[in-house]
């Protein structure tokens, strides 16, 4: 059934966008908003807005009876949730199906299944795709994970099955330390989560985390290649770029085959992203998890296929088959994203949510900037520090980053800092030039190079 | 005696407690030394501790939990 109104649970740059998305394929929306983002540019520019409630997010943005009410009250036949909040929510998923309304993502025994990660380890094993040395499923307790740890060799990592985004991690590099922290991680897990289930997996060390952006419609699953996103701060990325610059050809085939191979084996329906690591040492690529999502780097895809991820998910969601074959698309030139924080990244990325007194935001050729920002705009303090994400797309790797720093020169925002400082820094480094680096580079080179990034912050008037 | 207030030094959410299942920092009528911490600040995802600058006793808050504060808001007094 073709959606008609679409319901934005979301808030921030990604609202934008999915406004932005409907609008093109002709369908209204109606975006949900906190007390604290009635000001926002996506309450804005959607044709309707509904206030949900006060800023804490638990009781605006993922009240789930708050939205659900709003959907109905404005009669919207569609919910987009956007990433975070709700979006993996498999209960969410269902409580929007069952209320009659398209919910734009995978089923929701789908988002169940792919973010227990222990489940989603099981169902990459039995699709035939890599996954990294570790348990078989969930741990049975202490002892086990010493057994299974002294199997496959040290250092291990200590995974919380109900974790993600880099959260319920912890690393021990002997047996004694595991002993240590397993009933650490389970106790925290347990707290955080409402899950203690663990699992153990062989830390791949240098390794570059790639990950593939595949569509299905619930019969047919496409992808749309990888992307490379090894520059991360405390686990979070930073920096991603379209396409990896360490595949060949041989192992990028292999490997985004292998994501369309474990999307299909469970009939998976709307945009998500698999992610691996890939060992530059041995060219061997191991599934890590599944995010059942549209990502914040999206765009990056976007920009080296010629697709509006965002618009297909919607149409998918609608009832409509895939409108890409496989076979039309191709990797043209190489996209760059860089996540624009309010963040200060001179003194320890301190959140820095100021009022934007004036802007000056760059383009030309292969220049893009999918923000959330207008003159006189207070940041809000209650959400994460993402103003924007700035993408350049050149006809190779080199060109792209002539480009980014060109745009970067040109970038100001007044009132703020930025972490635009930190992306001209690592355009000049020699080796993001040559791409010579892994998930575990940037945060000693942020130790290194902290002057550097005292200067510049562009025109500061706060 | 004289009456101390204790400020947010920036905007966010003000919590009183360390995580939702456990007990407050501090309750009114609590001894208070300098340094100690009386609850969170969270502004974009990142927790920052509010300590207070004096010793005394903690007459009261004058913010709840989990609601919004601005910077230089009066969190707390304390009277020395």
């Amino acid at each position: 059934m073709p959606i008609h109104k679409l319901l934005i649970a979301n808030r921030g740059e990604i609202a934008v966008r999915i406004i932005r998305a409907a609008r093109t394929l002709g369908i209204k929306t109606v975006q949900v908003h906190s007390t604290a983002d009635a000001d926002s540019l996506a309450v804005e520019i959607a044709d309707e807005a509904v206030e949900i409630g006060p800023p804490a997010a638990s009781k605006s943005y993922l009240d789930v009876d708050a939205i659900l009410d709003a959907a109905r009250k404005k009669d919207a036949d569609a919910v987009h949730p956007g990433y975070g909040f709700l979006a993996e929510n498999a209960d969410f998923a269902d409580a929007v199906e069952a209320a009659g309304m398209a919910f734009i993502g995978p089923r929701g025994e789908t988002i169940r299944r792919m973010g227990d990660k222990a489940a989603a380890r099981k169902a990459a094993k039995e699709a035939g795709v890599p996954t990294v040395p570790g348990s078989e499923g969930l741990l049975a307790g202490a002892a086990a994970a010493r057994q299974v740890a002294d199997e496959i060799g040290y250092p291990v990592m200590i995974k919380a099955t109900a974790g993600g985004g880099g959260r319920g991690i912890r690393i021990a590099q002997n047996g004694d330390e595991l002993d240590q922290l397993a009933p650490q991680a389970a106790s925290e897990a347990s707290a955080a989560f409402g899950d203690g289930g663990l699992y153990l997996e062989k830390v791949i060390e240098r390794a570059r985390h790639i990950e593939v952006q595949i569509l299905g419609d619930g019969k047919n699953v496409i992808h749309c290649f990888e992307r490379e996103c090894s520059l991360q701060r405390r686990r979070q990325k930073v920096w991603e770029e379209a396409p990896s610059p360490a595949l060949n050809e041989d192992t990028r085939e292999a490997l985004c085959t292998s994501a369309v191979r474990l999307a299909s084996s469970v009939g998976y329906r709307g945009a998500g992203t698999i992610e691996y690591l890939y060992d530059d040492a041995t060219g061997e690529f191991y599934f890590i998890e599944m995010n059942t999502r549209i990502q914040v780097e999206h765009p990056v895809t976007e920009e080296i296929t010629g697709t509006d991820l965002v618009a297909e998910m919607i149409r998918i969601a609608g009832g409509a088959p895939l409108s890409i074959r496989q076979g039309d698309l191709a990797i043209d030139g190489h996209a760059i994203e860089v996540r624009i924080n309010a963040e200060d990244p001179s003194n320890n990325f301190m959140p820095f949510p100021g009022l934007v007194s004036d802007f000056r935001f760059p383009g030309g050729p292969g220049v893009r900037f999918d923000h959330m920002l207008y003159p006189g705009y207070q940041i809000p303090p209650f959400y994460d520090s993402l103003l924007g994400k700035l993408i350049v797309k050149g006809n190779s790797r080199e060109d792209a980053i002539a480009r980014l720093k060109s745009a970067l020169s040109e970038f100001r925002i007044d009132g703020l800092k930025t972490t635009a400082p930190l992306f001209m820094a690592l355009a000049s480094d020699e080796q993001v030039q040559a791409s010579a680096f892994h998930t575990g580079w940037l945060e000693p080179w942020l130790e290194e190079n902290s002057a550097r990034l005292a200067q510049n912050q562009g025109g500061i008037a706060a | 005696m004289a009456k101390q207030e204790i400020r947010s030094p920036l905007p966010g959410t003000f919590y009183r407690k360390p995580a939702p299942d456990q007990p407050e920092f501090k309750a009114p009528g609590d001894n208070i030394a300098k340094g100690d911490v009386i609850g969170l600040v969270e502004v974009m995802k990142s927790f920052h501790e509010i300590t207070s600058e004096f010793e005394g006793k903690l007459i009261g808050f004058l913010v709840d939990n989990e609601e919004p504060v601005a910077p230089g808001q009066v969190l707390a007094e304390i009277e020395n």
